[in-house]
């Protein structure tokens, strides 16, 4: 029996339906059409399919679809602003970070969720942060980097910010 | 398969005990997805706690810090209070898994999916931790260590939730810690683990132990003769090589490619003497 579930989904209210036992993951790819969310291992282990619920860093493919009624769901289609990407995409970018790109949107979500509780990592907590995103191909380095130099730019725009704010 | 999300600890009850077929309690879904994906289990109902607002709090009360079976392992991590108070059982619920894992999974599910190796069941074991149990006929307190039976299968009758984790007042002058053995440093499963909670008297002399250790058997183990053995003791080397016999002795592992059983044991008896020592600091011992 099929489920009417709604859900918060990168700021707009969004009404999917989806079966008891289906994922999340699942539902946001195949439902929603959020194909941003990656399926490595369906166990957890890679990270590709993470997702914010509730501002909670998450796998989408350990949670249940019926599980986001009235919870807000943050993906990675939701990161940039507009035409504008965000400072951890630009610097991915940079610093060619990826190569097949399927575990990108898991390791910006993860980067995204870390330097929100760390705006200042070192490079081991990083490597710890991210401890549960799996890249196949570019390996880590170049990841590191580009989360190293991201939140460098975040700081002093928060600190331009707060220095501008000051002198109004 | 039927997916439901009850209110109340009540509801939950009357769910679980009236449910025909296969029902599984539903908190992280850590382990409970992962074993639906493989094929291993197949609900017939699903009951999700997470909408329980009694589930979903840490309190602190007179009897210590009550942690709803709904609340997850990074929200124990957030709890300043709490890692103050139990250092030992926030690090071993923090080891689990990734930061993506420690978003879901919680330390009631750690310790209802019975595997000998969860993290943090050692160190709720040492820590003196009382399962409240909610079933058809009422509540029940049980201690952690008499959840777990053998790997997957725990002593709680049909209809029966663990509904929160009683963790004792902090003691003054006591201190808990919590350390396991893995090939990796991230991801991985414990291949030995053991912790130990202590309380100190005048001198630094230890009045009050408690040591467990996991992975080296069916269940996670509450080790009676190695708190014995550093009772009455400064942690001196002759009380840590007791200690370490102790586990030793409780020691009853599998042998396989992650550990022998010579290794486990031995690796055993370095954790809880490494374990002590910590603990034996953080009760402000020298």
């Amino acid at each position: 029996m099929s489920m009417v579930v709604n859900s918060t989904i990168n700021g707009d209210p969004i009404e999917f339906s989806c079966e008891p036992d289906e994922t999340l993951m699942d539902a946001l790819r195949n439902r929603v059409g959020l194909k941003g969310v990656k399926e490595g291992c369906g166990t957890g282990d890679c990270g590709a399919c993470s997702i914010r619920l509730d501002g909670a860093l998450v796998c989408s493919c350990l949670v249940l679809g019926a599980e986001a009624e009235g919870r807000k769901v943050d993906t990675v289609e939701g990161m940039s602003d507009g035409a504008q990407l965000h400072v951890l995409q630009t610097k991915f970018l940079e610093h060619a970070a990826l190569q097949c790109g399927v575990c990108t949107p898991g390791f910006l979500i993860a980067a995204q969720a870390l330097l929100e509780k760390n705006p200042t990592p070192s490079e081991e907590e990083i490597r710890y942060g991210l401890a549960g995103n799996l890249c196949r191909c570019t390996g880590y380095d170049k990841i590191v980097r580009a989360v190293q130099d991201a939140a460098k730019t975040m700081n002093k725009r928060s600190k331009s910010k707060k220095t501008t704010g000051r002198k109004k | 398969m039927l997916y439901e999300s009850p209110q109340t600890t009540t509801e939950a009850v009357t769910l679980l005990a009236k449910a025909k077929g296969k029902v599984h309690v539903l908190a992280g879904g850590s382990d409970l997805l992962v074993r639906m994906k493989g094929g291993y289990i197949e609900p017939d109902v699903i009951v999700d706690i997470k909408r329980i607002k009694s589930m979903n709090a840490v309190k602190k009360t007179a009897d210590g810090y009550l942690i709803g079976a709904a609340v997850s392992c990074a929200q124990l991590g957030d709890n300043a209070a709490l890692v103050k108070a139990w250092p030992g059982v926030v690090e071993a619920a923090n080891l689990i898994g990734s930061d993506q894992i420690q978003g879901r999974c919680t330390i009631v599910g750690n310790l209802c999916n019975a595997s000998p190796a969860a993290d943090s069941v050692p160190a709720m074991i040492a820590a003196g931790a009382t399962a409240i149990v909610q079933g058809p006929r009422g509540e029940r307190q049980v201690a952690v260590e008499k959840i777990a039976k053998s790997p997957g299968v725990t002593s709680l009758k049909k209809g029966e939730v663990v509904e929160a984790i009683q963790l004792p007042p902090k003691q003054k002058k006591s201190g808990d810690a919590y350390l396991r053995f893995t090939p990796r440093t991230e991801m991985d499963i414990a291949v030995v683990s053991a912790a130990v909670n202590l309380t100190l008297g005048p001198k630094g002399v230890i009045t009050d132990a408690r040591v467990a250790l996991g992975a080296v058997a069916p269940k996670a183990l509450l080790v009676k003769p190695a708190a014995k053995a550093i009772i009455g003791s400064t942690l001196d080397d002759d009380a840590l090589d007791k200690l370490a016999a102790a586990c030793a002795a409780a020691c009853d592992p599998i042998d396989d490619k992650r550990g022998t059983v010579h290794f486990r044991t031995k690796v055993a008896q370095v954790l809880a003497k490494r374990a002590a020592k910590i603990a034996y600091q953080r009760a402000g011992g020298k």
